[in-house]
């Protein structure tokens, strides 16, 4: 068991990390996603890994490590929000820019040329 | 006595970020007192904790009444208080410079973005968890997502989104980390793992010392440390420059989260990492100091040229960061707090040229409106960032040269600070007479007609954010006995780390 689990989180780890360094958002945010999940599980196997053992000692023993399983889940939320997040700030940089390469020139800040009202300036 | 004022830094902001979003969406007006009479109640706040932690003790909030290292503690040392109070006087000037130049109005929930910001800041740096670090962490970053593109335009976006992917990957690598040191010691609490960091088995200490490495990584990408970098030139220039006056905390915080882990956890006595934090980041931070100074020369505009002095200033810091010493953190403290104010004063100044010229590139111009005022303003500044006599600049460099003279590499760190200082100012005085000086010679033609385009600005409430920042600075340097004086506190509370372990651990 150990070993799938490591040899997953190594594959996904990898298969993030390449699509990180396409360069263009959307394999840079899938990449993204894949790092989550290996880190995830990751987070999880830091507890140890063990089969049918409650997490809760009301039980009688042994437990497994509730703390993982519950820092997991913070990071899973974490990680499904920040995605959502770059999603949409991908596609609004990509509908107003008109490019998806992340990389960009050095070019001096927009200046809005005239006081504008509330949200109208874009 | 367990004092909830405490979490009240955490709990004020993120109380009033919501209450601006749900009450006050429609109105302007009532979103800015709000915001206004918040981050004043914290400066209030901040200045009481800062007296109460004055007094050497270490004070610990159990959330949820949870003894540690079960429960997530926050606690308020001497670097806590001095790290709020700094962040409160930031934060308070900057929001009075937003609301004289309309910038909120320029996109939506500027206010509450702002005020979730400010919780993530004090929450990260009164935690003493590291898992709760990195939530909080989370919390500033995604505020910090929102500020960086208010306002909107095609290179802000793009600017953006490179921000956003290099922080997430940063704080991937910061769960990666959490989760070694977790799997090693069985603990995320700060004063519990820095006491089983001590005891560990003799075959887990190279993997907690891949965890504290890896740890030190993202720290270092949250302090724009070379080669790691990257994100910081971009974001500061295409943030709204009032924005980026706010994120000179930024890169604070991870100078923080540095000196905080790696003076209690894997401090100088720690046998598992030794001197491995200071050996690595000794020689990037002069690298970070030179690639900063030369880029000052290099800049092209004056936000980036702005940018990059932030970087060197980053660079200067953490040379004195890396002697881990009680001297040394002296001087990085000082230090911090001095280039912080003097970033901000630039940023916001970036702000005023460009919003009465159109640009900000370092061409030759017409004359501004206020042109004389601004540029005394952006004097003061420079003096302050490239660390000339009389301001504060000056006395923080002196102190970091005094305390790396000891260290093996000391003849780089100086040669780095003071050739560094001197392209500095020459950076910063070629911008300001191309800004300033030249448009006032003869026979200057205005292409665009940017200039004559550009609609009044407001100057009342602006400048007297801007000297509200320098005037920080000139308090530094007047009472610089009275601060170094604490910050001297400050740096011995963090090497006689048995006080807040046992504090943290209830041990009294």
């Amino acid at each position: 068991m150990e070993f799938v689990v490591a040899s997953s989180v190594g594959l996904l780890t990898a298969a993030g990390v390449y699509l990180m360094l396409r360069m263009r958002t959307f394999p840079v945010v899938v990449g993204l996603a894949l790092l989550a999940y290996a880190v995830n599980v990751f987070l999880f196997a830091s507890g140890r890994l063990t089969l049918n053992q409650p997490p809760v000692q009301i039980y009688e023993g042994p437990w497994s490590d509730p703390l993982p399983q519950a820092l997991a889940l913070t990071a899973i939320v974490i990680a499904f929000g920040m995605t959502a997040f770059t999603v949409i700030l991908a596609l609004v940089s990509f509908l107003t820019s008109g490019s998806d390469a992340l990389d960009m020139e050095n070019t001096d800040p927009e200046v809005a040329r005239t006081p504008t009202k509330r949200g109208e300036d874009a | 006595m367990m004092s909830h004022w405490i979490v009240a830094p955490i709990i004020l902001p993120s109380l009033m970020a919501p209450l601006l979003v749900l009450v006050a969406r429609h109105d302007i007006g009532l979103q800015r007192v709000l915001s206004l009479a918040a981050t004043a109640a914290l400066v209030a706040i901040s200045l009481m904790l800062a007296t109460a932690a004055a007094t050497g003790t270490v004070e610990v909030y159990e959330l949820g009444n949870w003894p540690a290292p079960f429960g997530i503690v926050m606690v308020l040392d001497r670097l806590s208080a001095l790290m709020l109070v700094m962040t409160a006087l930031l934060a308070l000037a900057v929001l009075v410079y937003v609301v004289g130049t309309d910038w909120d109005k320029r996109g939506a929930h500027f206010h509450a973005l702002y005020q979730f910001q400010l919780m993530g800041l004090t929450g990260a740096m009164l935690t003493g968890d590291l898992f709760n670090l990195f939530v909080f962490f989370e919390v500033l970053l995604i505020a910090s997502y929102g500020l960086m593109v208010h306002g909107g335009g095609k290179a802000r976006l793009r600017a953006g989104v490179q921000y956003v992917i290099f922080n997430l990957a940063g704080s991937t690598l910061f769960v990666f980390a959490l989760a070694t040191l977790y799997g090693v010691t069985g603990t995320l609490n700060m004063a519990d793992m820095a006491e089983r960091a001590r005891d560990l088995p003799e075959a887990d200490v190279a993997l907690l010392r891949t965890g504290a490495a890896m740890l030190l990584v993202v720290f270092a990408v949250k302090g724009a440390l070379l080669p790691v970098h990257f994100w910081l030139p971009n974001t500061y220039v295409h943030a709204p420059a009032p924005v980026a006056a706010l994120f000179a905390i930024m890169t604070k915080v991870g100078a923080y989260a540095i000196i905080r882990v790696y003076t209690l956890v894997f401090g100088p006595e720690a046998q598992v990492t030794g001197t491995m934090p200071g050996d690595w980041i000794m020689p990037v931070a002069v690298l970070t100091l030179v690639v900063g100074m030369v880029g000052v020369l290099a800049g092209g505009n004056l936000a980036r040229v702005v940018a990059f002095a932030a970087i060197g200033s980053m660079g200067t810091m953490f040379a004195a960061v890396a002697v881990f010493t009680p001297e040394s953190t002296l001087a990085a403290l000082y230090y911090m707090v001095h280039s912080t104010f003097a970033a901000a004063v630039l940023f916001l100044i970036v702000d005023m040229v460009q919003s009465r010229r159109g640009t900000c590139a370092l061409g030759v111009l017409p004359p501004i409106a206020q042109t004389g005022l601004i540029a005394s303003l952006f004097f003061a500044g420079a003096i302050a960032m490239a660390g000339m006599p009389p301001l504060s600049g000056f006395l923080g460099k002196l102190l970091v040269l005094d305390a790396v003279r000891d260290h093996g590499g000391a003849v780089w760190v100086w040669a780095a600070i003071l050739i560094g200082s001197l392209i500095a100012i020459v950076g910063l005085a070629r911008a300001g007479s191309q800004l300033f000086w030249k448009p006032h010679a003869e026979g200057i033609t205005d292409p665009g007609g940017t200039v004559a385009a550009m609609a009044p600005q407001p100057v009342g409430l602006p400048v007297a954010a801007v000297l509200a920042l320098l005037a920080m600075i000139v308090v530094m340097t007047l009472g610089a006995g009275p601060v170094t004086a604490y910050m001297q506190d400050t740096a011995g509370q963090l090497y006689d780390t048995a006080d807040y372990i046992n504090a943290v651990m209830g041990r009294n």
